[in-house]
Formats: structure tokens, sequence, C-alpha cells
């Protein structure tokens, strides 16, 4: 009994002990963590408290019966391993196809040659090998787990991110590929089977012509899971890919149809020609109505993610789950769940884009993209592993017949059908075309699953293998020898860049004029449909699915929106304005603003001081107003909801846009050629540069070894030297003081004491680093006390001290914030700056300090004047 | 009669090789011709507007204007036509021609100038040889012209963002004080090359003629 206390209490206090640490872990996470780490902790906590809860629980429980039975010992460690094995065995999977698919991506070498589906269906095989080699019998590619779980996403995420204007285009093609290509596919090859089994006999005597239609019907599809898999690593172009991957999704209804067809009449055994028009009927019904469940769910959806702008959170699952119903909906009445799930993505789409928040949408995008890939990632690995254990019947004679059909029939359907094509074509399908849509024909696990469902008819290993076959042969053989091929005839690539505003004015542009082209011709052709549907879609559609002012956007408009908005974040993310389009700003555009500062070259001092009064005041109290805003509300706010946070968005990347522009004005000679860089040398104690009277305000100080050593690291360092905080600073008001720039240039031409900055060249530095070095002009002050030193470096923006000792090693702040580690020396009146990175050397020539800056390859002097 | 027959059939033969359509397409194009002009031997602007299907095109002016621009004639003449005939409207329809598979790299090339040749001149208004940042506001204001207020407001900043692209792309190390003057025609083709001009911009319409669609539909 004591021991039984004793054991209680032991445990009690564990528990106290326990749930006070992890209190106290709750508490300092509540007050440090972000939120999202909060939450998982906070669950991760309460879970593990249940857990022991419940784990006390059980052992007050067991403690009754012991009282009265003498039992064993309380068990301290209990090994259930059934009670999570489904669980624990499919994530264990999952972490094997991710590994796997993580380990490939190391190998550059061998991922440029082999595709990735090859190699994760080699693992597969290692894998069952190796589960068949302990014993255990290895899972096959369940249908159910396949069609249910597997496919969708994969599905899902080519339909929802279907370039829709390439594939509207093509439709015509695509859809002749889809139907009357896998018709032919399924009944040549089934046909020509027949005839090869009853030539050949023996064991393949057996198979009769409904039985030979059904393997044709199987193995004829081209397979989206493998067409994908291959095609993503080659990046053809645009239409390629659209003709092959189109043709992948739409067969499906093709397939579907055919399937149950034969599936029933070999069960039955013959075929009446009422079974025939029934088919056609049902071939309707099955993509018309997987069509019309998929727009249903689709509409749906993007109605409700009208009013989910409170509750961001949930945003995204709407999505994923309408889609899932509407592709089990459809499966529920063998309609095509293929055809479903692309429609309601594509309906869906355009409409929730404009819906949903931004962090929404980014959302959307990772989680199918991470589903597709890990689906498509165990796809391929549990198709190796059902090579492996499933039971094969081996007929060369079929084997071989069947890859060979295969491959002829596919041939003859996409020649016989171009050239019927071809006649209806704008742009006609050259041979090169052709055969890139015949060889990417590949075969997947569709055909495999189908097979496996078969009836266990007495041919059903036969046909299995074979498929396996004809999947392992397109997916190895032509997967990998595509690329090269591709390469061999120079098919034409697809572009990688992303779509540029001019692009999209002309796109759109077009439209409109090919529309008014048809008009004057009289002919209402396919632009003229288009331009009514659009019209249409904009007048009621959109009212209806779409929340608040954005219904309304032209495309154009919303296109440039979004851009705006990539490169405001682009701009947040990399701290700088780098990534605006170049150096141009609108100055190299405005015809006004060139003129103005040139027709306005003349102020009277007493206004110009006015001016730059104001301008300093605004600059200061933009300094401060930036200040309470941590990096983290910057990144965080504005994007928290593209709707409500635009304009501010806007206006952020405005004032960006301005400070660098007022940077400009404020401190590049207007002259550049003539005048070499500027940069004023000060001591402390004239602080009043921008409101002294006196422009020239040159005077007599005695410099000591001086030294801008902070801003010369921002040059050779990567990161710009300034943050988009301190740049906005400069921008307040920029607008309102029009006239000013004027003044600022006329007041630089006026002769300040100027140093020297020349770049050696060095191709390695970003032109754009060098120029903002070059506009940015720091005041540098230096103080000697002895062997200690302190540098501090003025910019209109920020400035930076650093106190350092001879000899000694001292952590030093750059202009960009970033800490280095540095040591200084003197040498012959020199100092000398030394970190892993570069050496930088200031030393005083007459009234010059000269400053060489060494990095690599790269050597950068700036002389500077003294003041 | 008779001859007058003869004499059509001629002048069609001849723009048909002129230009490459086939003696069909120029037949159709013929009668959609006379209809618009209400069987004159010239259209007018006035013909032009009084199109229905224009009406809602928010380009509608621009595209009525190409037709009696004299540039889009390449014979070598400058400005406006008050009315054209019937060869200048297929010329101006020349510029919707789709590629044909025999065509070589360098005919596509010549075809995709001649269409973006087409698209410059629609936007160069004066005919400098360049597009000035006015004239490519006017375009966009255009293109937004029927989306009401926000359309305006919208059009000036996408053209100024266009405008800055542009530059940025063809200029891109510009001092600050250097002046972009506007997008010449090698900087127009460089903006646009990523859109495949010479497939795009075509008319499905002038690329069927009737034989061939017998023939496809009854297979």
């Amino acid at each position: 009994m004591n021991e039984k206390v004793f054991l209680h209490s032991l445990f009690s206090g564990y528990i106290s002990l326990c749930s006070n640490t992890l209190t106290h872990m709750f508490v300092q996470a509540y007050t440090t963590c972000s939120t999202e780490t909060l939450s998982s902790l906070s669950s991760l906590s309460l879970s593990i408290s249940s857990h022991i809860m419940s784990l006390l629980g059980a052992s007050q429980d067991t403690q009754g019966p012991t009282n009265v039975t003498h039992k064993k010992a309380f068990p301290v460690l209990i090994f259930n391993y059934a009670h999570v094995r489904t669980p624990f065995e499919i994530s264990l999977w999952i972490l094997l196809a991710l590994l796997m698919k993580l380990g490939f991506h190391l190998i550059p070498r061998v991922s440029r040659v082999v595709p990735e589906s090859c190699l994760l269906i080699v693992v597969g095989l290692l894998v069952g090998g190796f589960i068949k080699a302990i014993g255990e019998k290895a899972p096959a590619l369940d249908d159910t787990l396949f069609f249910l779980y597997l496919l969708p996403p994969i599905i899902l995420d080519a339909g929802y991110f279907l370039p829709i204007r390439p594939f509207t285009e093509n439709v015509g093609t695509i859809l002749v590929f889809a139907v009357v290509g896998t018709l032919w596919n399924a009944f040549f090859t089934g046909g020509v089977m027949y005839g090869v089994c009853q030539l050949e006999g023996g064991q393949l005597a057996g198979v009769d012509l409904l039985s030979c239609l059904l393997f044709g019907a199987i193995v004829s599809a081209v397979d989206p899971v493998a067409v994908l898999a291959v095609f993503e690593e080659i990046h053809i172009n645009e239409l390629l890919h659209i003709l092959v991957f189109g043709e992948s999704l739409l067969n499906d209804a093709v397939t579907v149809v055919l399937y149950h067809l034969f599936k029933e009449f070999s069960a039955v055994g013959t075929v009446t020609v009422v079974d025939g028009v029934l088919a056609v009927v049902c071939f309707f019904v099955v993509s018309l109505g997987g069509l019309m469940v998929g727009a249903i769910y689709g509409v749906l959806g993007a109605f409700t993610s009208r009013f989910t702008s409170h509750t961001r959170v949930i945003e995204p699952l709407f999505v994923f789950l309408y889609s899932y119903m509407a592709y089990l909906s459809a499966e529920v009445f063998h309609l095509s769940g293929i055809m479903s799930l692309i429609a309601c993505g594509v309906t869906m789409r355009p409409y929730v884009e404009a819906n949903v928040s931004h962090k929404s949408y980014t959302t959307i995008k990772y989680f199918l993209k991470m589903w597709s890939s890990v689906s498509e990632t165990l796809i391929f690995i549990f198709l190796g592993v059902s090579t492996v254990a499933g039971p094969h019947a081996w007929n060369w004679t079929f084997v071989v017949v069947t890859v060979i059909l295969c491959l002829v029939s596919r041939v003859m359907g996409v020649i016989g059908l171009t050239y019927i094509i071809n006649k209806f074509r704008i742009v006609k399908l050259t041979k090169k075309d052709q055969f890139i849509v015949a060889y990417g024909g590949l075969r997947g696990a569709i055909a495999y699953s189908l097979g496996f469902l078969l009836p266990n008819h007495q041919m059903k290993t036969l046909f299995l293998t074979a498929i396996i076959t004809v999947v392992f042969f397109t997916v190895f053989v032509q997967g990998m020898t595509i690329r090269p091929l591709v390469e061999l005839l120079a098919v034409k690539k697809k572009k990688e860049t992303r779509r540029s505003i001019n692009e999209e004015i002309h796109t759109q542009f077009l439209d409109h004029l090919l529309t008014g082209i048809e008009g004057v011709c009289g002919h209402y052709g396919h632009h003229h449909w288009k331009d009514k549907l659009n019209r249409f879609n904009k007048t009621y559609v959109k009212r209806w699915l779409i929340a608040g002012d954005r219904s309304m956007e032209p495309q154009l408009i919303s296109f440039y929106n979004k851009m705006e908005m990539r490169q405001a974040m682009l701009m947040v993310e990399s701290g700088s304005s780098a990534r605006l389009p170049g150096l141009i700003s609108m100055q190299n555009i405005q015809p006004k603003v060139e003129s103005r500062g040139r027709t306005l070259p003349k102020i009277s001092k007493g206004r110009e001081e006015e001016i730059r009064r104001i301008l300093r005041a605004n600059l200061q109290q933009t300094k401060q107003r930036l200040r309470s805003y941590s990096r983290h509300d910057l990144m965080g706010d504005p994007f928290e909801d593209m709707n409500e946070n635009l304009s501010e968005m806007r206006f952020r990347k405005q004032r960006v846009e301005m400070e660098r522009r007022m940077s400009h004005y404020l401190t590049v000679p207007a002259n550049r050629q003539e005048t070499p860089l500027v940069r004023r040398v000060r001591f402390e104690s004239d602080g009043q540069d921008y409101t002294s009277k006196e422009r020239s305000d040159i005077r007599a100080c005695n410099i000591g070894p001086t030294s801008s050593f902070s801003d010369a690291i921002s040059v050779l360092d990567e990161s710009p030297p300034l943050r988009p905080n301190q740049m906005s600073q400069g921008g307040a008001r920029r607008r309102a003081e029009h006239g000013t720039q004027a003044t600022a240039d006329d007041a630089e031409e006026t002769g300040e004491p100027q140093t020297q900055l020349r770049r050696v060249s060095d191709p390695a530095v970003p032109e754009m680093m060098i120029k903002m070095t070059k506009d940015v002009k720091p005041v540098t002050t230096i103080k000697q006390n002895g062997a200690d030193f302190t540098i501090e470096v003025k910019t209109p923006m920020r400035t930076n001290v650093n106190s350092f000792s001879l000899g000694k090693e001292t952590e030093i702040t750059a202009m960009d914030g970033r800490k280095f580690k540095c040591t200084v020396r003197e040498e012959n009146g020199k100092l000398v700056f030394e970190t892993d990175k570069f050496t930088s050397v200031r030393e005083i020539q007459g009234e010059d300090m000269v400053e060489t800056v060494t990095a690599g390859s790269a050597c950068l002097i700036r002389k500077s004047k003294r003041v | 009669m008779g001859a007058s027959q003869t004499r059509t059939e001629d002048i069609f033969q001849d723009l048909s090789d002129k230009t490459g359509f086939s003696l069909e397409q120029i037949r159709i194009l013929h009668k959609r011709f006379r209809q618009l002009s209400g069987d004159e031997e010239t259209i007018s602007k006035e013909n032009l507007e009084n199109i229905q299907a224009l009406d809602k095109n928010p380009i509608r002016n621009q595209i009525i204007e190409a037709f009696f621009d004299k540039r889009n004639q390449n014979d070598g003449e400058v400005g406006s036509s008050v009315e054209i005939g019937f060869e200048q409207f297929v010329k101006v329809m020349c510029h919707f021609k789709p590629p044909t598979l025999k065509m070589t790299t360098e005919d596509k090339e010549a075809m995709r100038r001649e269409k973006l040749r087409f698209l410059f001149n629609m936007h160069d208004t004066d005919n400098d040889g360049t597009i000035t940042l006015d004239e490519y506001r006017k375009v966009v204001e255009e293109l937004l012209s029927k989306s009401g207020a926000i359309g305006l407001e919208a059009a000036k900043a996408i053209a100024d963002a266009a405008m800055l692209e542009v530059a940025s792309i063809n200029v891109p190390h510009m001092e600050p004080d250097e002046f972009y003057e506007g997008i010449t025609f090698e900087h127009f083709e460089q903006i646009l090359k990523g859109l495949e001009m010479e497939s795009r911009m075509n008319i499905r319409f002038l690329d069927v003629d009737t034989s061939t669609m017998h023939c496809g539909k009854s297979q």
C-alpha cells in the first residue's frame, strides 16, 4: 500500500510539475512568441496535459481492482502500437515520400537526367522488395485510396491553376484529341489486340473481343499525373503543354464511359445497337453532368467567399471543401469526377481570388501545391510497391504487342487528327508539335487503378502486368528521352518571365482590336462571343459573386493593383527599392517635371531657406512616426487584407518612390558629368547644414583620420544601405513641395565642399548599390581619444555611431543596421579596418581623406573633403 | 455586264496576288465592303461608325482611325484619308492574316514586325516615330473608357507604370536628369517580345474559306 501511495504521489507530483512547467512555458510564450507559435504550443500543452490526465485516470482505475485482487505492479510503460498503427503508417509513408523527394533535389546531376517520377517508382520498387523480403504483405495501390484521396488534390491543383486563355483558345483541338483520339486509341488497340490474341492462341486464346476493348480503353488514356510530372520538368511552351495536359484531363469522361460500358458488356457478353446509342448518350451525360456539378459547386464556392471577410482563417478551406464535394458528388453518379473538379476550380478561381485576402490566396496556392506534390510522390511510390506486390502473369507476346500498339495508335491518331484539325486552326500544328504531342502521351496510375478495379477476371493479372509494363515504358523511356528530344528539336520553351504591364495592356488591346475587326468584317467569331461572355460576366455574375468595389474593377486595373502589391511586398521584404524597375523614376519619363526643373532654376535665397526648413521639419516628423512601426508590423499589417490596405500599400510605395527622388534632388548635383560626387565632411558642431544661411559653410577644421567606414560596408555588401522605413522618411510631402527639387539641385551647384567617389569597375557590385551610395552623402565626424575612436556617420536619414579601440576586435554596425566584427589598426598614419570580408584603409592626403575599400576583386575608392 | 464582271474578277485576282488572300476571301470581304458602304465605291468614317458591333468597343475610334491611316497602306504616305476604297480596306485587313505552315522563320519575323507596326501606328497618333507618355496615357484611357470613373482614374497610373517599365527595360541605367522621350518602334518590339504577335493577331474568318470548311464537315 505504501508503495502505491508513493507511486500515486509521485505521479501527481509529476503531473503538477509538468503542468507547472507547461503553464510557465505558456505564460512565457504568451509574452514572447508570435501568435502561430503560441497557438501551436498551447494546443500541444493542452494535448499533453490531457494525455497525462487520462494516464492518471487509467492508473486510478487500475488501483481499484488491485486493492481487492493482488495483481502485478502498475505498468509504467505500455506498448500499444495497434492503437496508432494506421495513422502512424500513413505518416511514415508520407514521410518516406517527402524524404525521397528531398533527396533527389540534393543530387542535381541525377534529377537533371532522370525525371522525378522514374526515381520515385524505383524507390517504390525497392521499398516493395524490402517489405517482401521481410515477409510482410506489401500494400498495393488501392483504388479507393487512389481515386478518393490521392487523385483529387492533383486534379484540383491542375484545374485551379489551369491557364484559362491558352486552354480556351485551343479547346477545340484539345477536345478532338481527348475524345476522338482516345476513342481511336481504345478501339484500335483493343481491336488489333484481339486479332493478335486469336493468332497467337495458347494462353491468349481465351481473351474475347470485349475484354480486349476493355483493355484498350484502360490503356489508351493519357494520364494527367504522369504528364504533369514530366511536363513540369521540361518547361515546354504553353501551347504544347496545354494540348497534352488538356487532353489528359478531358479524356477522363471518355475513359469512364468506355470502361463502364465494356465492363458491363463483357459481363453480359452481348452488345446491341441500343446499347451503343445509350453509350453515346451516357458519354454526354457523364461529361456535361460532371462539368455542371463542378460549375454549381464552383459558383457556390465563389458565393461563399463573398462573405468570409470577417473569418479570413477558414477561407482557404472553403475552396478545398467545395472542390472535394464537387468531385465526390460527381463520383456518386459515376460522372466524370476529374471534369467536375476542373470545372469547379476554373469557375471558382477568378471570383475567389477577388474576394479572399492576400494571405488566404497564398495559403490556397501553397496547400494545393503541397497536397498535389505529396499525392504525386505517393502515387509513383505506390506504383512501384504494387508492382512488386501484385501477382503477375507475364506473356511476352501480349506485353510487347501492347507497348507497340500503344505507340503506333498514338502516333497514327495524332497525325491523322492533326491533319483534320489543322484545317481549322489559325496557328497550325507543325511536325515538331505533332511529335511532342504524340510522344508526350504518357500513361500512368489511372490506368493501373482502373485495371486493379477489374472484377476478378481470368485475364486480370495478364492485363495488369501489361498495363504496368506500358506505364513503366512510357514513364521511363518516354519520360527520360523527352527532355533531350525537346532540346534536340529545339522546341520552343516556356518563357519564364512574369507578365509585364505592357503585355497585359496589349493583350487587352488586342482582344478589343480583334473583336472590332471581326465586327467590321461582319463575322461573329471566337472573339465576338468571348467579348459577349466577358460583358455578361461583368454586368451580372461579378456583382453577385464578388464583394465590394472589386466587382466593378476591369481586368487591367486589377492586374495593375496586383502588380503594385507585388512590388510593394518585394520592397518591404528585401528592405529596399532594388527590385523596382531599374533606376528609372517618373522624372525620366515625365516631361513636365523635367521642364520645371529647368525653368525654375532661380529661387530667392529666402524662399529656398523657407522650403528647406519645411522639408526638414517634415523629415523629422515622418522619422518619428515611422519609428513606432516595428518590422513585424510592416510585414504583417499591410498584407493582412488586400482589400482594405491596398490604398495604403500604394501610398507607402509612393512614399518610398518619392523619397528616392527626393534624396536625388537633395544630394545629386544637377550637372553630374562635370561635378563629381558631393559629400560633406564636417564636425558635429555645425549640424545646421540645412538651416544655415550661408551656403558656403566651409570652415577651417582639423580632421583626424576621417572615416566613413560603415557606409563602405554597405557598398560592398549585398544589402542596400537604406531600409524602407528610413527611405520613406524623406518622401513625405514631396508632392507638396513640388518646386523644391529645383532649389535643391540649384543649391548643390553653388559649390559644396566636394568629395570624390569613384568606382573601380567591378561587375559584382550591383549598379543599384553604387547609385545608392553615390546618392547618399554622409557627413563623417571622427573623434579621437588616445587609442579610442568614435566615428559618427550622418545622412539625412540616419545617424550611425561606432566606437572602437585600436587593435581590439570590435563589433561595428553598418549603415543598413547589420553588425560586423572588425579589427582596426593604425599603420603609418592610416587607419586599417579588417574584417573577414573586406579591408578598408583610410588616410589623409592633404585636404582629402582617401578611403580604399577592397573586397576580393572589387575595390572602392572614396575621397572626402575636409569641411 | 459580262465585261464588268470579268473586270471585277481581274481586280480581285490582282488584289489576291498582292495581299495573299484567296479569291474567296476577297469576295467575302467585298460583299461586306459593299454592305458597309451602302453600295458605294468608297467607305467613309461614318459608315464604319454605324457598325453596331463596334458600339460597345472601348477602342472603337482607334480601330476606325486605323482604317483611314495612310501609314497602314504601306505606300510611304502619311496622314489620314477621308475615304478609302476596297483596295485600301483589304490592305488594312491584310494585317490580320495568320501565318501559314510554309513560312520560314524570317517570314514569320517579318509578319510579326508588320503586325507590331500596325499596333504602333495606332498608338503613335502624331506619327513622330515615338509613343510619348501622353499618347500612351491616351491609349490606356481609351482602353478603360468603358469602365467609368475608376477606369479614368487608374488609366494614368497604369500608363505611367507601363512607361516606366518600358524605360527601365530598354534603358536600364539612366541618369536622373536624362529624359526618356517615348517608345520607339525598337523598344516597342522589345517589350512585346513575350506576346507571340504573329500567332495571336489574326482573324479566324479570314483563314477558313468555305471550300475547306465543307470538306472538314463532311468528315
